[in-house]
């Protein structure tokens, strides 16, 4: 059900162009065409497609917006609208490891700020960067709901609660190991 | 003979180390010979006790709190008896005080049973309030939730029966059930301990709901931040179908019904209902402007019944035992029990389920035992994020909506956040500013420009800058927030600061006369 574009989006609504290796993403085509495949017909689907894109990729890739649009019937400028206004949409290619640590009261109550400054410093990056050696990404996130547990964090989707600064040095010691390079 | 042990599968046990503990303990009973049946339970709420390890026994479960892969060996040594780990049983849960003394409605099976075991559901009083709605018309189930008193248990404690009376009136060839599971306040947990623990109680409370409003289609929006709850109760909704409690003619009646679990995607703001609403459609989650309300053109534009999950999963009660037997419990115009979630700096952290009327001090000394930090508790904030912080001389405050209101704070979803006297309340009011900067839909000016402009001016007060003209600066921006918001983002995100500013003054170094008018 390819259709045209509703409305072309004006040059400085569209995400930063950037260089898509075609090596490291050759497979991106085929998520996104899959995930267009399952979802394209479901009410509202608009997010359950960049999930399942984001989910396979880590990200979403500017190259898929524009088909994702196409497909759905949506212009460029509203797939990009949607994926920028949710904090869980990547636009850019994460790191091998995904550290996300709660920011909220109830961490914060329990010494969270000191976790996360102590992680800063050790990952030598803030909040949206990733190492650079591309291996760790770290994120702010709102509540993983382990509040009775203080400080949480999820680490690659697995949580971790009552979080020392201690256990995380241990935790990025860990992923650091040539063992958890892939 | 088999011993039967479980090990939670809840998601903040597992953050303490549940998975780790199981596996140890099916690897070295393997090992040992031992015949050991692991039930991935749900957590009883006692989550300072996790991981909790429960043995089956002739006298009921016995429990060893805070297990670790290294105590498993001894356990499985001793059978598992109590001689293995003294020091860490805590004898029969059930006898346990913070057990003992709740009233436990919504939470009743939860750690008790194997969630996605329809057969453990059954045998608890599952899907008795679903049985008795098969001989009710919709208009019978209405009356019954109404007569209940439920209120809304997302927030602002909206009858359900009278949202729900609002979509049954409505003509209209499609109608929605949307269960909001966007749980973003910080300190709230007791959807996500549903959707992990107890998920046939969810699916059971919105098929009660579809059928009182003649709806065919629901919707679960959960946040992205809950990928355990979301395989937890995908998995459950599969047994449904699969069982006859979802699909076409449920239960080998009339009606049908289904339910599509929508993954949300770390906006806050998709946990007001409008802005869900648009999520769910594929869109930004921009806060839609009322009326319309959902009720009458709410989902693609039709009638829709937005409930949060506490809610749907305590109909089920309701309607088993009728609406006056809820009603017995709490106080006021504040019916039934509420789940009360105990976060933060507090010792004994926690899911306490009690009818309103309960005081703070109880929950924080009696249930809490105090800070976890063994320092004086300083002050709390209920209701999220966008709750008012309560100092300690309010201590004695009943858990009752009305109360709570009078004294310009909110029970919210019921999460109580604890800070020990460590807390700076400046820097708490300069986050809830900072919080909904981060947050904002962006739709309305107040909130979108009012938090980055409330940030700032947090900054002039603590670096020194004209201090008082600054504070009556805040108390403005505060003011226009309030009034001049679409949604309760920026219309209560003044609630924390002023809060904050009125009974903390000395932490923004102000003079307490100059905040007389402030909160």
């Amino acid at each position: 059900m390819i259709s045209s574009n509703c409305g072309e989006a004006r040059e400085s609504d569209l995400l930063p162009l950037r260089e898509v290796s075609m090596l490291e993403n050759a497979d991106y085509e085929v998520v996104v065409s899959a995930a267009l495949k399952k979802h394209s017909n479901t009410e509202g689907g608009l997010l359950p497609i960049l999930h399942e894109v984001q989910d396979a990729l880590g990200y979403i890739p500017s190259d898929a917006v524009d088909i994702i649009g196409k497909t759905i019937n949506r212009s460029r400028a509203e797939v990009h609208g949607v994926i920028s206004f949710y904090h869980h949409f990547r636009n850019h290619k994460p790191g091998k490891h995904i550290i996300q640590v709660c920011r909220s009261e109830a961490c914060q109550a329990m010494g969270a700020e000191g976790v996360i400054e102590n992680l800063k410093a050790k990952l030598a990056i803030d909040f949206h960067e990733t190492t650079s050696d591309g291996k760790i990404t770290l994120e702010p996130i709102y509540c993983l709901g382990h509040c009775a547990c203080a400080p949480a964090v999820m680490v690659d989707g697995v949580p971790k609660a009552k979080m020392s600064s201690d256990q995380m040095d241990g935790i990025v010691d860990e992923l650091r190991t040539p063992k958890n390079d892939n | 003979m088999t011993t039967k042990i479980y090990i939670p599968r809840d998601s903040s046990a597992i953050g303490l180390g549940a998975d780790v503990v199981a596996d140890q303990v099916s690897r070295v009973s393997h090992s040992m010979k031992q015949e050991v049946e692991i039930v991935r339970n749900g957590s009883r709420g006692l989550i300072w006790m996790e991981p909790l390890l429960e043995v089956e026994t002739e006298s009921g479960r016995s429990g060893f709190a805070n297990v670790n892969s290294a105590d498993v060996e001894d356990l499985v040594k001793a059978n598992f008896t109590e001689a293995g780990l003294r020091a860490k049983s805590v004898g029969i849960v059930d006898e346990i005080p913070y057990l003992k003394n709740q009233e436990r409605l919504c939470f009743a099976r939860n750690g008790i049973t194997d969630p996605i075991s329809i057969e453990d559901y059954i045998e608890n009083e599952g899907f008795k309030g679903l049985r008795s709605t098969l001989d009710l018309d919709a208009r019978s189930i209405v009356d019954i939730v109404t007569d209940s008193g439920l209120r809304g248990r997302g927030g602002a404690a909206f009858p359900t029966g009278i949202k729900w009376n609002t979509v049954l009136n409505c003509q209209a060839d499609q109608k929605y059930i949307v269960c909001n599971a966007d749980e973003g306040d910080s300190g709230t947990f007791s959807d996500r301990m549903t959707m992990e623990g107890d998920p046939f109680a969810l699916i059971e409370g919105m098929t009660i709901a579809a059928f009182a409003v003649h709806a065919t289609k629901g919707y679960v929006y959960l946040r992205s931040e809950y990928p355990h709850a979301e395989e937890v109760f995908n998995a459950a909704l599969d047994v449904a179908r699969d069982k006859g409690y979802l699909g076409k003619n449920i239960r080998g009646g009339e009606r049908s019904f289904d339910i599509e679990l929508r993954r949300a995607a770390g906006a806050y703001i998709c946990g007001e209902e409008t802005s869900l609403l648009e999520s769910l459609e594929g869109k930004r989650g921009l806060v839609r402007a009322k009326p319309p309300l959902p009720a009458i053109s709410g989902l693609f534009g039709k009638p829709t019944v937005v409930n949060n999950v506490i809610t749907f999963s305590s109909v089920p009660f309701i309607l088993a035992n009728g609406g006056s037997a809820y009603k017995n419990y709490g106080m006021g115009r504040s019916t039934g029990t509420l789940p009360i979630q105990l976060a933060g700096n507090i010792k004994q952290g926690g899911l306490v389920e009690k009818a309103f009327g309960v005081t703070l001090n109880e929950l924080l000394y009696d249930f809490g035992g105090g800070s976890a930090s063994g320092k004086p508790i300083r002050t709390v904030q209920i209701g999220g994020p966008l709750g008012a912080y309560i100092p300690e001389k309010d201590f004695d405050l009943k858990l009752d909506y009305e109360t709570f209101a009078a004294a310009g704070a909110m029970i919210g979803h019921g999460g109580i956040v604890v800070f020990d006297e460590t807390v700076n309340m400046a820097s708490m009011a300069r986050f809830a500013m900072e919080f909904c900067a981060i947050e904002s839909c962006g739709k309305c000016t107040p909130c979108r420009i009012g938090s980055t402009r409330g940030m700032e001016t947090i900054d002039k007060i603590l670096s020194g800058e004209d201090r008082s003209a600054n504070a009556e600066l805040i108390e403005t921006l505060c003011d226009t927030m309030l009034h001049g918001s679409l949604c309760a983002l920026g219309g209560m995100i003044p609630f924390p600061v002023m809060s904050a500013i009125k009974h903390f003054p000395e932490d923004f170094c102000l003079e307490p006369h100059a905040t007389m008018a402030a909160a």
